[in-house]
C-alpha cells in the first residue's frame, strides 16, 4: 500500500499524463493571456523516481531557482509547485512589470507578490481542468514563494512523501515562451492517498 | 586525487582524508557530521524525517534521524573511529515557505533538529556547533583534514563550523 505508485498500470500512468496535459494546457493558455505571448508546452512526463533524484529533474539540487508552493484541498489533496530557474524568474518580472529585459536582479516584494500570483494563477487554471476532468473539487491554498537551492525547496514536498515511500509520482510539464527568455517546471505531486481517488474518479482503477 | 563524495537525500557516507564530504541543497533536512581529529574519519548523513517509529514505511534507514545516526557511528568505528573522539556538528532544518497557518509538516525542519539533537545525546556524541533553522538552503561540505563544515547559502553568506 504504501508504494503502490510502483504497481501503476501501463494504462493509469497514460490517464495520469493526460490529466497533466489537459492541466497544464489550461495554465498555458492562462500564462500566455497574461503575458501577451505565446507559451510552448513539453508533452507532460509522468514519472516513478526515488526521492532522491527528483532536485536533477530541474537541474540538481543546488541550481538557484525560485519555487511558488500552493497545498491542494479537497478530496484528492497534494502539493503544486512551480519552479523557475532564477534568471527566468527575473526575466518572467521584467515581463509582468512593463520593464525592459535584464532590469530585475532582485525581487522587492511587489515582484514577489507578481510571481506568487502568477503561481495562484496558473495553479487556478491546472486545478480547475483537473476538477472538471474527474469531478472531484480541489481548491488552491494561498501560494507561498521561495527563492533558493532547487533541493531545498523540493525537501518541503519530498518530506511529505517520505513519510509513505521512497519514490515520488510526478507529473510535470515544461513552459517556455517563444523566446526561451522564460522557461519553468510545473509540478503537481499527489498526496499518497490522493492517487487512488483520482484513478476511481476518472474511471482506472485497474 | 582527493575527492568530493556526494550524500544525497536519505543517504549516508563516510569517508577519509584527503576525501572530503558534500550534501547538495539542505532544506528542511538536516545533515549530520561526524568527525575524528585522530584518524581523519568523517561521516556525513543527510535525513529527512524525525523517528522512524511513526514511519508507514522504514525500507530506507538512513532517511529518519533515530536510525541513520547510529549506522552512520557503525560505519566510522568499523573503518577504525573512536567513539570518544568523534564529534558532530549539524546544519539545516530550515522552513523553506512561511504560511499563516502553520501545520505539523510544515515545522518539519525543527523537529527534525530536535530529535538529530536528542539521538546524539542518546549516543553520547558531543554536538560541538549547530547551525539549524531560518527559511533558507544550505549546501554543507566536511573537510576532513580540519573536521571544518563549511555552509554555503545562496544569500546568507558562507560559515565554517
Amino acid at each position: 500500500m504504501s508504494e503502490d505508485i510502483l504497481s501503476l498500470t501501463a494504462l493509469q500512468l497514460d490517464a495520469l499524463r493526460e490529466i497533466g496535459n489537459v492541466g497544464a494546457g489550461n495554465a498555458a493558455t492562462a500564462l500566455s493571456q497574461i503575458l501577451n505571448k505565446k507559451i510552448d508546452m513539453s508533452v507532460p512526463k509522468v514519472a516513478i523516481l526515488p526521492l532522491g533524484e527528483v532536485p536533477e529533474v530541474v537541474g540538481g539540487p543546488d541550481s538557484m531557482v525560485a519555487g511558488v508552493y500552493l497545498r491542494v484541498f479537497g478530496p484528492a489533496p497534494g502539493s503544486i509547485l512551480f519552479l523557475l530557474p532564477r534568471e527566468s524568474a527575473f526575466c518572467l518580472v521584467d515581463m509582468l512589470m512593463g520593464k525592459e529585459h535584464g532590469t530585475t536582479q532582485l525581487l522587492n516584494s511587489m515582484d514577489e507578490s507578481a510571481l506568487m500570483e502568477i503561481g495562484n494563477i496558473l495553479a487556478g487554471a491546472y486545478l480547475n481542468a483537473l476538477s472538471f476532468f474527474t469531478k472531484l473539487t480541489l481548491l488552491p491554498s494561498i501560494p507561498a514563494l521561495a527563492l533558493d537551492m532547487a533541493g531545498a525547496i523540493l525537501s518541503v514536498i519530498l518530506i511529505q512523501l517520505g513519510q509513505m515511500g521512497d519514490h515520488a509520482l510526478v507529473i510535470e510539464t515544461e513552459f517556455s515562451t517563444e523566446s526561451k527568455g522564460v522557461s519553468g517546471h510545473f509540478f503537481l505531486i499527489p498526496d499518497p492517498g490522493s492517487l487512488s481517488t483520482i484513478l476511481s474518479a476518472i474511471g482506472v482503477t485497474e | 586525487m582527493p575527492q568530493l563524495i556526494k550524500v544525497g537525500m536519505a543517504d549516508y557516507k563516510i569517508a577519509c582524508h584527503p576525501n572530503s564530504l558534500i550534501s547538495y541543497g539542505l532544506g528542511s533536512c538536516v545533515g549530520i557530521a561526524l568527525y575524528d581529529s585522530v584518524t581523519k574519519i568523517g561521516g556525513l548523513a543527510h535525513i529527512m524525517l524525525p523517528d522512524s517509529s511513526q514511519a508507514r514505511n522504514v525500507e530506507n534507514p538512513a532517511k529518519f534521524a533515530d536510525t541513520a545516526i547510529p549506522l552512520l557511528l557503525n560505519d566510522m568505528l568499523k573503518a577504525g573511529a573512536q567513539k570518544q573522539r568523534i564529534i558532530a556538528k549539524i546544519a539545516g532544518g530550515a522552513q523553506m515557505f512561511s504560511f499563516a497557518n502553520i501545520t505539523e509538516i510544515m515545522r518539519i525542519g525543527e523537529r527534525n533538529t530536535e530529535s538529530v539533537k536528542n539521538i546524539l545525546r542518546q549516543a553520547s556524541i558531543q554536538l560541538i556547533a549547530n547551525d539549524t533553522g531560518g527559511n533558507f538552503g544550505r549546501t554543507i561540505e566536511l573537510r576532513l583534514d580540519t573536521g571544518i563544515l563549511f555552509i554555503k547559502t545562496i544569500d546568507k553568506g558562507e560559515k565554517f563550523l
